[in-house]
């Protein structure tokens, strides 16, 4: 038999205290783990701000050339100025500028360094001043992303090296040869051979991978699993493991070349000798030597022994978008303070292209407005009257509670589903156009619908009674009650729940994929009928090109998206603050 | 032409309210009390018949598209005919008010109907295209269901696919292996945080977490994908080289782990909402027997709240399940069978995109892409309708 | 002769601006119980309340004064509330049963601190409380079935057998029998003149006849002032203050 006294006694007992203490220690456990629960949310949230804003900030601005060039008068007939070819002229004054540049490859690369768009913007500045032709005028060329990235220093750097010795040239035909009194080069050697023996080092552990894959693939065709693909896929994968192997046996031989003289090339960092504006490359390299071709003009006499500098670019020529040639013609640009930076207005006033530094999101958010308009009109318009209609006039029938369940059930199917209903009705049945504002502004109206009903019935619900008792007993129909009393005191909380609404069809994506909202458009759209893409559509796009320069637009873009929803978001709190009301 | 007409019909409206207006106010001898209804009911009841009648045909019309002029007259002229009818017989007893009310009430009742219609569209457009892909495959029904091999269009023969090869096993396991990953990370995640936001946290750390939450729930899923892209797949690979395991660049764990985070924020304030409503009765039952806040919470609150939290969770899968664009932009879409998470996978939405968007005939990809968003549509309605059943009985058990 | 178990001097409640027990001193008999009765509103749950600091758990409440419990200060800083409350037992006003089986609605309390280490001490424990509560009978078959299935009543009495269960020392109830039948509530009164010879308990009541019936101390409490305490038969014959005649006569509540 337990005594309850007994018992009770346990409560002040040692024991009772020391097991106090364990739970309360579960106590701070259960509290410890969330507040790490809720420091993950926010670290997730900080990482992906973070990682977005930091990617935008190269897109803040865009880099130009500033170069002099001749409107000859012969070349643009001022009545016609349009056909006169203004990206020919361009070229020509490249030409003209960098003479040391030659042969068809260089030549191309140079070119390459200013932006398509360049010669356009030079046509439409003559357009808008004739008078320009026959002048000699100094214009900044937008320069290409290539260039644009190199001289963010996306591409890494060309960079000096130390040195101490004098130098002496020799020029025996095409190749130059550079004595340096000291041994300069030495721990070139040393770092280009260990470079070359991680980058063999790391082929090979991709040929391992692919040599895993093999096994796998080939051990599914073995089990009588879809063999034709799968053994296809085995001898794909034995190939490149082979193709691996093989280059990184080439990098080894490679970097284990004995001798006095070694070979650079373009698998190796590129390594210059810069005097002034003239830079040799150089093809082979010694301790106290190095030869290479002269790019520029310079001369025996045209130097003092001492004055030059070593120049090495760590990153292999063939790991980097941008050549040597062109990050030398860069770096002079650079010195010579040819290089211009601006607040990228490309980016805010241009539609897309697939340039990147001509691509922007003025289209796309262009588009976004008028799809935005189309979606408000059509989900306010039958939103609001629905939720009128649910909360006043319907009675609590099996049909009412069967739209109810109707609505709360849309609210949450995918939104992928809205775009097939879209595809099938408007883009099928009716024919309606693809990419069009209309089309995708009703099918995002259409998924925001369910949400606009729930907010307003929630605001029309908490009109108090009493407003409606008192305006019943004034004789006001129910139709009246409702539009003259009840909807301008719940207007606040149905605005506020559009915006929100708004807000999460500013950034749907998917359903607009599936009506066909992805083609490429350059143009601004006049109207909702016009063509248009809107800017998650854009982010989509730009987050799938390979150039590198469009994933600091598209952290851009996003960085706008983002912008717009907190000022939607914003407005809706400020409403709701504003009109907040206590009955 | 289309907005000459539509303003031609707004025009004739105004017109044939004033001029309802008017004769109403004739047909009381300028005394108003003499009406029924006052006159602008009169006036809007002509109103709301020609725009209605005039709004009508126009669509019909548009859908028609006969010549814009021809267009123009019909619509005109039906418009006008009915402001006339409207404005004949007009005498002080006409009830226009209770009229147009009527037509007001009928207004607002075809704009609820538009849910419904929204639905039954979904569900046509779904079945239809279905129906004919399943009629063209000899309803193999079960070789959908069940085959474990999915590439459709490279069996394709005359327009009829394979039915060995639109087998969706291998896009549910994506599917269900990538929203396994989110829950793994969102259904612990959410729910501590709701437990704590509602137990312990002081008013001021909730004023700074929940709008946290709201900020991280009111981000684009396109975001999230270039997120999962771009930073959380280089960043899982480069783990990975660290402790020697190989992740593809396109993994199910990238997708999983950033639907995860998506989700976090809905699961929250769903289980904050559940646990909230349990009545602070049972807490104080439980504190007064000296039980501390953690004992509370663990043995009566969550058993309490137990099905609400259930139906956040369902509602969370189902989020997961039908999330198209971070697993587009960062799973991958070739349609592996594999169990691997550091794999890539291929989802159902994924391949619908993929066929949706793909160079194939829009009429031959459709098929599988309805038949693969009409499953979608199932299991999700499945899970909502579930999910709110069980929230349902369990407000109503506390209520 | 009978000592003071809980002894408070000049407490004052509040809630936010509302003062709702005014300078309140009253030392608490063991091995009695003491019926709190007033007028509703009056602040008779609020000071129960305070003696097991059940309301540390509403942000707004302020309480001021000194509570000893056995000539120790439960608002020490070294009291745990948690503890006290283990020692100092309560039922509520209205039954709020766990969502959990009967059986373990009753075991809770003396899981959780420990007072029994084998299964059948704790059997031993369910069912004693159980039948101390006078609910054994209807629910021995189904200790497995929730315990919100069952009826208001019984719910109030399996929530006194909670309250058992821990082994408090001092038991406080608020209106335990206000959802009770004639029967049960005669049963819950039996139960608490036994618990009197190991216990003090407190007990909120409406009811004269029950206050007159169970309590051998009464306290008189009205608009947050303690008006008159002292035994139960003085003050139901004779009392002092001229609002407790008027309250135990019926002339306003
Ligand atoms: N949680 C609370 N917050 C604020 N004020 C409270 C709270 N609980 C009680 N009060 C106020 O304290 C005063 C006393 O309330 P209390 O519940 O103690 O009365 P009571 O005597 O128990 O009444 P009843 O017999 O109706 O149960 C009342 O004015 C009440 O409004
Ligand atoms: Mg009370």
């Amino acid at each position: 038999m337990i005594s309850m006294t007994e018992l009770s006694k346990k409560h002040v007992s040692p024991e009772s205290a020391a097991r106090l203490k364990k739970r309360k220690s579960a106590q701070k456990r259960l509290q410890m783990l969330g507040i790490m629960a809720i420091t993950i949310s926010g670290l997730a949230l900080v990482t992906l701000l973070w990682s977005v804003f930091g990617k935008a900030t190269g897109a803040i601005t865009e880099s130009y050339i500033e170069m002099t060039i001749e409107l000859d008068a012969d070349e643009i007939d001022r009545d016609n100025i349009r056909a006169a070819n203004f990206s020919g002229m361009a070229k020509s004054m490249l030409k003209d500028s960098f003479p040391y540049v030659s042969g068809r490859t260089p030549r191309r690369q140079m070119y390459d360094l200013i932006s398509v768009g360049a010669a356009f913007e030079l046509r439409d500045m003559v357009m808008e001043n004739p008078s320009l032709v026959g002048q000699t005028i100094t214009f900044e060329f937008l320069a290409s992303d290539i260039a644009d990235l190199y001289l963010k220093h996306s591409y890494g750097q060309i960079e000096a090296a130390p040195h101490t010795g004098d130098i002496s040239l020799v020029t025996e035909g095409k190749v130059t040869t550079i004595q340096s009194s000291a041994p300069d080069f030495a721990p070139l050697l040393v770092s280009v051979r260990a470079g070359l023996h991680a980058k063999a080092e790391g082929l090979r552990t991709q040929a391992q991978m692919q040599e895993n894959g093999r096994v796998v693939f080939d051990q599914r065709a073995a089990d009588g699993e879809d063999v034709e693909v799968n053994l296809a896929e085995a001898i794909r994968r034995g190939a490149a493991r082979d193709q691996f192997y093989a280059q990184a046996d080439e990098l080894d031989a490679l970097a284990a070349q004995q001798g006095a003289v070694f070979d650079l090339d373009s698998r190796t960092a590129s390594v210059f000798v810069r005097v002034g504006d003239s830079w040799i490359k150089l093809e082979t390299i010694s301790e106290t030597s190095g030869s290479g071709e002269i790019l520029g003009e310079f001369t025996q006499d045209s130097y003092a022994a001492a004055d030059w500098e070593l120049m090495v670019y760590a990153t292999p020529e063939t790991a980097r978008k941008v050549s040597d040639i062109q990050a030398m013609l860069l770096e002079n640009l650079r010195d010579a303070d040819k290089i211009v930076t601006h607040f990228n207005t490309h980016f805010f006033t241009a539609g897309d292209s697939r340039e990147p530094e001509l691509a922007g999101v003025w289209g796309a958010a262009v588009g976004s407005f008028w799809t935005m308009m189309v979606t408000v009109i059509f989900a306010f318009f039958i939103g609001v009257p629905a939720a009128i209609y649910l909360e006043e006039f319907a009675g609590d029938s099996r049909a009412t509670r069967f739209v109810e369940v109707n609505i709360n059930n849309l609210a949450a199917v995918p939104s992928i589903v809205f775009g097939l209903l879209g595809l099938s009705v408007f883009i099928g049945f009716f024919g309606m156009h693809r990419s069009s504002p209309i089309v995708g502004g009703i099918v995002l109206g259409i998924m925001t619908l369910p949400v606009i009903i729930i907010a307003a019935r929630a605001a029309i619900k908490a009109v108090p009674p009493s407003i409606r008792d008192g305006a019943m007993a004034l004789g006001a129909s129910d139709l009246q009650v409702s539009m003259h009393h009840v909807l301008p005191l719940s207007m606040p909380g149905i605005l506020t729940g559009t915006i929100l609404g708004m807000a999460r069809a500013l950034g749907e994506t998917a359903p607009l994929i599936m009506i066909g909202m992805v083609a490429f458009i350059v143009d601004i759209p006049d109207g909702p009928t016009d063509n248009a893409t809107v800017l998650p559509v854009q982010i989509f796009r730009w987050a799938d090109f390979p150039e590198r320069a469009f994933e600091a637009r598209t952290a851009a873009a996003i960085v706008v998206l983002l912008l717009f929803l907190f000022v939607m978001n914003f407005a809706a709190i400020i409403l709701r603050k504003r009109f907040e009301r206590r009955w | 032409m289309t907005f000459l007409t539509a303003l031609s019909i707004v025009a004739l409206a105004v017109l044939f309210y004033n001029f309802s207006r008017i004769r109403a106010i004739s047909a009381a001898n300028g005394v108003q009390a003499n009406l029924h209804s006052r006159p602008s009911y009169h006036g809007l009841y002509s109103f709301l018949w020609v725009f209605l009648v005039g709004v009508t045909a126009l669509i019909i019309g548009s859908i028609l598209t006969p010549h814009p002029m021809v267009l123009f007259g019909v619509v005109a002229g039906l418009s006008a005919a009915v402001g006339i009818w409207t404005t004949r017989g007009i005498t002080a007893e006409t009830r226009a008010r209770n009229k147009a009310e009527r037509i007001v009430t009928g207004i607002l009742w075809a704009c609820a109907g538009v849910a419904v219609l929204t639905t039954i569209g979904i569900i046509l457009s779904l079945v239809f295209e279905t129906y004919n892909f399943f009629e063209s495959l000899g309803w193999r029904v079960d070789k959908f269901l069940f085959g474990t091999r999915w590439s459709p269009l490279s069996g394709l023969q005359d327009g009829v696919m394979d039915p060995d090869r639109v087998g969706i096993l291998p896009l549910m396991v994506g599917t269900l292996m990538i929203t396994a990953i989110a829950m793994i990370i969102a259904a612990p995640i959410g729910l501590l945080a709701a437990i704590y936001l509602s137990e312990f946290a002081s008013q001021r750390v909730r004023g700074w977490v929940k709008p946290m939450l709201e900020v991280l729930a009111g981000i684009p899923t396109v975001v999230y994908g270039f997120f999962a892209a771009i930073t959380v797949a280089p960043l899982l690979r480069e783990t990975g080289d660290l402790f020697g395991l190989k992740i593809a660049s396109e993994s199910a764990l990238a997708a999983g782990i950033v639907i995860g985070i998506m989700i976090i924020p809905s699961i929250s304030s769903l289980a904050d909402d559940v646990i909230n409503s349990v009545p602070q009765s049972l807490r104080d039952g439980s504190l007064a027997l000296g039980a501390t806040k953690a004992e509370t919470i663990r043995q009566v609150v969550i058993p309490a709240a137990l099905p609400g939290i259930f139906s956040a969770m369902l509602l969370g899968v189902s989020r997961a399940i039908g999330e198209t664009m971070i697993v587009v932009m960062a799973a991958g879409q070739g349609a592996n069978l594999t169990a691997n998470p550091f794999e890539a996978v291929t989802t159902i939405t994924v391949q619908i995109v993929m066929l949706i968007t793909g160079d194939t005939d829009a009429s031959t990809a459709a098929g599988p892409a309805f038949s693969l968003a009409f499953t979608l549509f199932c299991v999700t309605l499945v899970l909502n309708i579930v999910a709110m059943r069980v929230v349902r009985k369990y407000r109503e058990a506390y209520d | 002769m009978t000592n003071v178990k809980i002894s408070n001097r000049h407490v004052d409640v509040y809630y936010g601006d509302n003062h709702a027990i005014k300078d309140v001193s009253i030392d608490i008999l063991d091995k009695t119980v003491t019926a709190f009765i007033g007028p509703s509103g009056c602040g008779k749950s609020t000071f129960l309340r305070c003696l097991n600091r059940m309301n540390d758990t509403i942000s707004s409440c302020r309480i001021t004064g000194d509570i000893l419990m056995d000539g120790e200060d439960i608002y020490a800083k070294s009291v745990d509330p948690v503890q006290l409350r283990a020692r100092v037992g309560m039922v509520f006003q209205k039954p709020n049963p766990f969502p959990k089986s009967i059986y373990d609605n009753v075991a809770y309390g003396p899981k959780i601190h420990g007072l029994v280490d084998n299964k059948t001490d704790l059997d031993e424990v369910v069912e004693l409380s159980l039948k101390r509560a006078a609910i054994w009978k209807e629910v021995k078959d189904r200790l497995n079935e929730s315990g919100t299935s069952l009826s208001g009543g019984q719910q109030q009495r399996l929530c006194i057998a909670r309250a058992i269960a821990t082994a408090p020392e001092v038991l406080l109830m608020d209106e335990p029998a206000s959802a009770l039948d004639p029967i049960a509530t005669a049963q819950i009164e039996e139960l608490i003149d036994e618990l009197r010879h190991q216990y003090s308990v407190v007990i909120v009541t409406h009811s004269m006849q029950q206050a007159a019936r169970v309590s051998q101390k009464t306290a008189f409490f009205h608009m947050g002032d303690m008006v008159e305490y002292g035994d139960t038969t003085e003050i139901f014959t004779n009392p002092v203050d001229q609002r407790t005649q008027d309250y135990i006569t019926g002339r306003f509540g």
